[in-house]
């Protein structure tokens, strides 16, 4: 038997996790939490929930936290960002999923957050069973601070990210990308050269370290596809590289190519998009 | 941008490597009509990954090398046509008075090659130039005016755009060579990972990689990846203010072998101090697998840690400013080699197989230049012999000799390297049949093509209570180190009785066959139809009428010519009488089947003779004349001619003979008071009281038999390589001369006797500087001790008129001038000028 | 304020990775090493908030005989001290914050004990937590924004749309993310400082496995074949017919 913790029924990533835990065999009961966040008491409602069954939540920031939280106070192992599971073997993600990990867990309990976007999400029939915890003095949210972002659209949520690289050359040269997303109600993203130089801040930064992004496109301008940015842009439905350099890693995680300078050509796309959408 | 289209299946010429190298060489064949080029690297462009992508890119234009420096000159100019120099001005600090003379040495070698804008300045001034040097910790500086900083990356690129522009140049990034065809002997194609090219011709210009790319055809390219420690700092405030990427002067920390450069708003500290870390090519990341690039290994911390040290003291204002950073380190690649000069010209094993490695930034594209006519027209304009990938004999491209000699010479890029300074590591490899007797005299032995050769002999110390007074005592420890007076002793005892000279280095060859004297006839100046047992000193001439070598020929047969050759070039000697032997004749390398023992001196006729009954006479045994002779049991070629100006003979015998041949010429000796004397006579002091020109010295590309003044009476009929060149150069009078000149007074301010150890400049009485119609600047290209005439002797090229038996010149010596007067201003010796002795 | 960092000794990798022959790591030979990147703002923060209100900065690290260097690193950020537990094997998270939370209570009490959010090897996410549940010290995670003051924490976490604020008293533990700040560069004062600064080292035996690592697997790459829809400009009413299928347009 399998306890879900879903953020809500309908969270991609955590119908991923209901994917997971549904192959585990066996029934599968899902829960939400209402209430301030506070995950040591999410976590502890959890566990009571759960019984003696296995823990499978999603591979989010709060997914794992709450997993870890639990796991610790069952002093028992949690495997995170998990991509394949028989048995007690199982494969999870290392290097922001650059690398593979196969494991054993010496558990009689399984904790588990599913790897981002390595199983289908699956959609639950059931009404989801909603805890509500009473809050003791455990550690809780007090407040949410909400950036201005001046009326655009977030990193995280756009469909759409223009995202520039080592080849942009400098923060000015983001002025055309920033042209380009604002026809496209796009987010500028950036790699981490890119904040490492300065040229952008560090909010903007897609990685393994940076913000990890879904959209419905990415489009990665001058990057030349370094494992730590990979991490950060496999979850786009659709990526389209361009690049000067046809050998450059990104290609091979890319669906579309444009080969050339990205000075010439974003603008040009700029041009087109503006001509099409005047017409 | 890279060729988008398929490999093709053959080219003309296919260049591996897009670095500094072989983007330059690429567009210089192009340039000289060159098409069909390909030009292929594993890695991508414009930065391929190899060495010039991360190199410091600086460039000091004053070697004590001739040829670097004429290297570095012709690679400046073609980097100020592309405009992508920057100047900056560039100062070698001392910090202590040893290095304030080499910094004399230098400035010295700056007005031998005619570099302008250099001089010698205080510490004060190198503060005003750098304003955040501690100006206490250095004792003075040595100003270049014209270093700078080139963008080598943007070169190479615009080198392979106007090749492509010619038509003559296709390129192809992230392409690997997988393999090179090689069938008897020669080059007919190449294998890469985007397919196969027929080609007779294959140019190695992938720095780091290089050996493992010759391996491939069976060949050797001598170099081994070494790291150069770099860190880049900032941002520095004193470069706030700062335009571009540069406007201090770069600082070359001589002392501590470090440098400091402004790159932008960061200072980079570059170190060849640390201890010499050295890899294989072999083990070098592919570009996929490296971090940064496969030449920006990781930082290793450890060895870094003493130059921080040196670098805070220097320059304290920058680095103990806790806001600036280090933020950038790596262990950067380079190719460091056995004698640290470059690789370059076709490798000896593969015909078509072409070499130009071990390049640096700062002569890439004059090497580039040069290689692309050495390929074109069969030499270079530039002298490249010493960088000569011929030269190495097997035993020098060991692993273990290239890490050895890469190793000891790392921690001298920077160093005060005497010019007779001697190598420590991986000695005793090649010892001659004498070495245990010459080691029980006490013999201290100087390398030589790696034979141990003895320089002169500690036992001999007796002989200067012999002479006495007529031997000179150099009182200053610079040209008293890697000499002795014993040197002068060995020599005058060998002008008064006789002395024996281990010569086992020489390189023997031996030309046989149908076309053998049309081989040597070819390569040859002088007429070698000439009798059997005839011995003909030759100058081996380039296409242009230039030295390309001096050596002599023994004729032994119809079909059978012995070439003997000095050892340090004999390698590459070897291969230019090879490349021109007809189909059908053989070159065969006897240097380690012979040894040779020479025996020079009033009293030689007398010691042979009483080892044979063989006619030893002069008028039974002339000079310039060979025949096996018998001593006691042993069948001894030998050879009447002498370098030092005596009666005497070489005598060759198989190598295992050799013990016993020095047993029988130094027990007959005895009576007749012989001494064995060192290579301290043989190649200095007897030679140059001869006025005999010595290769490398007086003799090299930069010119021609008619300066040096050794133009035959006439010229023979028969063909050979710059027979035309050197036909027109008779004809008009020539614009230097080559001269002999005597120091007339040794005294220094100090009061110190001063010897000049060559490579100096000669200058007017005035003080200026002399130069030809040809722009070459005249220098001291021999310099040492004359003992039996009393006079220390120079020899320079000198303007004609300049050139005048009595002419009062002055030589520049450590920052002092000396006076000196031209003795000959043309082959006659200062000593003996009759020859009587030798034709004694 | 004592603040206690702990980091993890990482390879800098490059752009493929590749194993050694037992798939039980990364090969290295090529490589250097760093400490993750949210470990490095996590030392910077606590060199800044040490600068500001004075108290000592103690790092430690559980790896190699290597990882020294990764704590003299460290050192010349500005931290004061380090501990290091050597052990040349990998631990799984389980024991790493056992053996960490067993090191802490040796120590004198910590004001702050600060992780990166997750290790850019591992990425177990929880070692932090498990430190805190140990130490009965209350925990937040994934922290973009810090200030202490007055013996308590505020803290911002990063979460979709926004921050979320904690408010806890110190003690506590924190991880941290990269982007809190921008880590400084070490001078080379610093640098040579941080060599003679003291490093407590001591053996430790690695308990069982419960998550035991069986081998590493690079994942096959994603094969895809992009479909190239053009060179330089010419190609931008292909991009444009792509965007306006894909719907973004």
């Amino acid at each position: 038997m399998t306890l879900v913790f879903m953020e809500s029924a309908d969270d991609e990533l955590s119908r991923q996790a209901l994917t997971l835990a549904q192959s585990l065999g066996g029934d599968v009961r899902a829960v939400t939490i209402d209430g301030p966040y506070a995950p040591s008491v999410w976590a502890a409602a959890i566990v009571e929930a759960a019984g003696g069954d296995d823990i499978v939540g999603p591979g989010s920031d709060r997914g794992n936290e709450l997993l870890a939280h639990a796991a610790a106070q069952l002093d028992l192992p949690f495997a995170a960002n998990v991509s394949e599971i028989q048995g007690d073997e199982l494969t999870r993600l290392r290097w922001g999923g650059t690398l593979l990990e196969e494991a054993r867990l010496h558990s009689d309990r399984r904790l588990l957050s599913s790897a981002p976007f390595a199983f289908a999400p699956a959609t639950w029939g059931q009404e989801v069973a909603v805890l509500t915890p009473s809050f003791g003095d455990g550690v809780q949210v007090v407040d949410h601070v909400a950036p201005d972002m001046g009326g655009k659209v977030s990193l995280a949520d756009a469909k759409v990210v223009v995202s520039g690289g080592r080849g942009v050359g400098s923060a000015e040269g983001f002025a055309i990308l920033e042209e380009l997303a604002a026809l496209l109600d796009a987010a500028v993203g950036c790699s981490r050269v890119v904040t490492s130089a300065g040229w952008r801040p560090h909010s903007d930064q897609v990685g393994q370290t940076g913000t990890k992004v879904s959209p419905d496109l990415y489009i990665a301008c001058g990057i030349s596809g370094a494992t730590q940015h990979i991490a950060g842009c496999k979850g786009a439905k659709a990526l389209l590289a361009i690049n000067a350099d046809k050998e450059a890693t990104i290609f091979a995680h890319a669906d579309y190519a444009v080969i050339g300078d990205l000075h010439e050509i974003v603008p040009a796309i700029t041009a087109e998009l503006r001509k099409v959408k005047g017409s | 941008m890279t060729d988008s289209s398929a490999l093709p299946v053959s080219a003309r010429a296919v260049v591996v490597g897009a670095g500094i190298v072989g983007s330059s060489l690429a567009y210089h064949l192009a340039r000289l009509g060159w098409r069909d080029l390909v030009l292929v690297d594993k890695g991508p462009l414009p930065n391929p990954g190899g060495s010039t992508g991360h190199a410091s890119n600086f460039i000091f234009p004053v070697d004590h090398s001739k040829e670097m420096t004429q290297l570095t000159a012709d690679s400046v100019r073609q980097y100020k046509e592309w405009d992508v120099f920057t100047e900056s001005g560039g100062i070698e600090v001392a910090r202590n008075e040893e290095r304030m003379q080499e910094l004399q040495r230098r400035m010295s070698s700056a007005k031998a090659w005619g570099i302008e804008g250099c001089e010698i300045i205080s510490p004060a001034r190198v503060k005003e130039l750098v304003p955040y040097i501690e100006e206490s910790v250095i004792v003075g500086g040595f100003y270049t005016k014209g270093v700078g900083i080139v963008d080598s990356l943007r070169f190479g690129t615009i080198a392979r755009e106007k090749a492509q522009e010619l038509g003559a140049l296709q390129v192809f990034a992230n392409t690997e060579v997988l393999g090179i065809e090689v069938e008897g002997g020669r080059v007919t194609g190449i294998r890469t990972t985007k397919g196969d090219i027929a080609t007779d011709t294959i140019v190695v210009c992938c720095g780091v990689w290089a050996p493992k790319i010759a391996r491939m055809a069976g060949a050797s390219i001598p170099l081994t990846p070494a790291v150069h420690q770099m860190i880049d700092v900032g941002p520095v405030p004193h470069f706030k203010d700062t335009q571009g990427v540069i406007e201090f002067p770069i600082v070359r920390d001589m002392d501590t072998n470090m440098y400091e450069r402004q790159d932008g708003s960061g200072l980079e500290i570059g170190s060849y101090a640390h201890r010499a870390i050295l890899h294989d090519p072999e083990d070098i990341p592919s570009n996929e697998e490296a971090a940064l690039s496969p030449t920006e290994l990781p930082f290793t911390q450890e060895d870094f840690e003493k130059q921080m040290e040196d670098a805070l003291e220097l320059i304290p204002d920058v680095l103990n400013d806790e806001s600036v950073g280090i933020k950038y380190a790596i262990n950067g690649l380079l190719s460091l080699t056995p004698d640290g000069l470059p690789l370059l010209g076709e490798t000896p094993e593969v015909k078509g197989l072409w070499s130009a490695a071990a390049v640096w930034v700062k002569e890439g594209p004059g090497v580039g230049k040069a290689m692309a006519e050495w390929m074109t027209h069969g030499e270079s304009e530039i002298d490249l012999q010493s960088s000569d990938i011929a030269r190495f004999y097997e035993c020098q491209k060991s692993r273990t000799h290239i890490r050895a000699r890469a190793a000891e010479g790392f921690n001298k890029t920077y160093g005060i390297v005497h010019p007779s300074e001697q190598w420590e590591s991986n000695r005793g490899v090649r010892l001659s049949p004498f070495y245990e007797r010459e080691q029980a005299l006490g013999a201290v032995f100087y390398e030589a093509a790696a034979w141990e050769r003895p320089h002169w002999y500690q036992s001999n110390e007796k002989l200067l209570e012999e002479f006495g007074e007529r031997i000179n005592r150099r009182e200053a420890e610079w040209e008293s180190r890697w000499w002795s007076p014993i040197i002068n002793a060995e020599h005058l005892a060998m002008r008064e009785r006789a002395a024996m000279f281990d010569l086992t280095a020489f390189c023997i060859f031996d030309v046989l066959g149908p076309g053998a004297l049309e081989c040597v006839q070819t390569v040859s100046t002088r007429q070698m139809d000439v009798g059997h047992g005839k011995v003909v000193y030759t100058p081996v001439l380039s296409p242009s009428g230039t030295f390309k070598s001096d050596l002599t020929v023994m004729r032994l047969g119809d079909e059978h010519f012995r070439v003997v050759t000095g050892g340090a070039h004999g390698m590459a000697d070897l291969k230019w009488y090879a490349d021109h032997a007809p189909e059908g004749t053989t070159v065969v390398d006897l240097t380690s089947a012979y040894t040779t023992l020479g025996l020079w001196g009033p009293r030689s006729r007398d010691i042979l003779a009483s080892l044979t009954r063989d006619d030893v006479s002069h008028a039974g045994f002339p000079f310039g004349t060979c025949r096996p002779i018998e001593l006691d049991s042993l069948r001894v070629l030998a050879s009447r001619i002498s370098y030092v100006g005596e009666l005497g003979w070489e005598l060759y015998v198989p190598i295992e003979q050799g013990a016993k041949l020095w047993d029988l010429v130094w027990e007959a000796g005895q009576a007749h008071g012989v001494v064995p004397a060192g290579i301290g006579v043989y190649g200095t002091t007897g030679r140059l009281e001869k006025c005999y020109r010595a290769f490398g010295f007086e003799l090299d590309a930069d010119f021609t038999v008619v300066e040096a003044g050794m133009a035959p009476p006439k010229v023979k009929g028969a063909d050979f390589v710059g027979k035309e060149a050197h036909l027109r150069h008779r004809e008009s009078d020539p614009v230097a001369i080559l001269c002999t000149l005597t120091v007339d007074d040794h005294t220094s301010k100090s009061g110190q006797k001063r010897y000049m150890l060559g490579r100096e400049p000669i200058l007017a009485r005035d003080g200026s500087r002399l130069v030809d119609a040809h722009g070459r600047g005249s220098y001291v290209t021999s310099a040492g001790a004359g003992p039996s005439i009393g006079k220390h002797i120079l020899m320079a090229y000198l303007p004609p008129e300049n050139a005048n038996v009595g002419e009062e010149l002055l030589v520049e010596y450590l920052g002092e001038q000396y006076p000196v007067t031209v003795q000959c201003n043309d082959a006659t010796a200062v000593f003996d000028p009759e020859n009587t002795r030798v034709r004694a | 304020m004592r603040i206690l960092v702990c980091v993890k000794r990482v390879p800098i990798t490059g752009g493929r990775m590749v194993l050694t022959a037992d798939e039980q790591a990364i090969e290295t030979k090529h490589l250097g090493f760093t400490i993750s990147p949210h470990e490095e703002c996590g030392v910077e923060e606590a060199v800044r908030i040490v600068e500001a209100g004075g108290g000592e900065v103690v790092v430690l690290t559980l790896g190699p005989e290597e990882a020294a260097e990764q704590i003299r690193d460290c050192m010349a950020i500005g931290a004061d001290r380090g501990i290091h537990l050597v052990s040349s094997e990998e631990w799984d998270p389980q024991a790493t914050a056992a053996a960490i939370a067993d090191a802490i209570r040796a120590e004198d009490p910590f004001d702050l004990i600060v992780f990166g959010n997750e290790s850019a090897d591992a990425g177990g996410y929880q070692v932090g937590i498990r430190v805190a549940y140990a130490l009965g010290l209350p925990v937040v995670t994934g922290l973009k924004g810090l200030t202490v003051d007055a013996g308590r924490a505020r803290c911002e976490q990063e979460v979709p749309g926004g921050r979320d604020v904690y408010d806890v008293a110190l003690p506590a533990v924190v991880s941290v993310k990269e982007g809190l700040n921008l880590p400084r560069y070490p001078s080379v004062p610093a640098k040579l400082r941080a060599k003679s600064k003291p490093l407590d080292a001591r053996l430790v035996e690695r308990p069982v496995s419960k998550l035991e690592k069986l081998r590493l697997v690079v994942p096959e790459g994603s094969h895809k074949q992009a479909e190239i829809l053009g060179e330089g400009p010419a190609a931008a009413p292909r991009v444009v017919e792509v965007m306006q299928q894909l719907g973004v347009a």
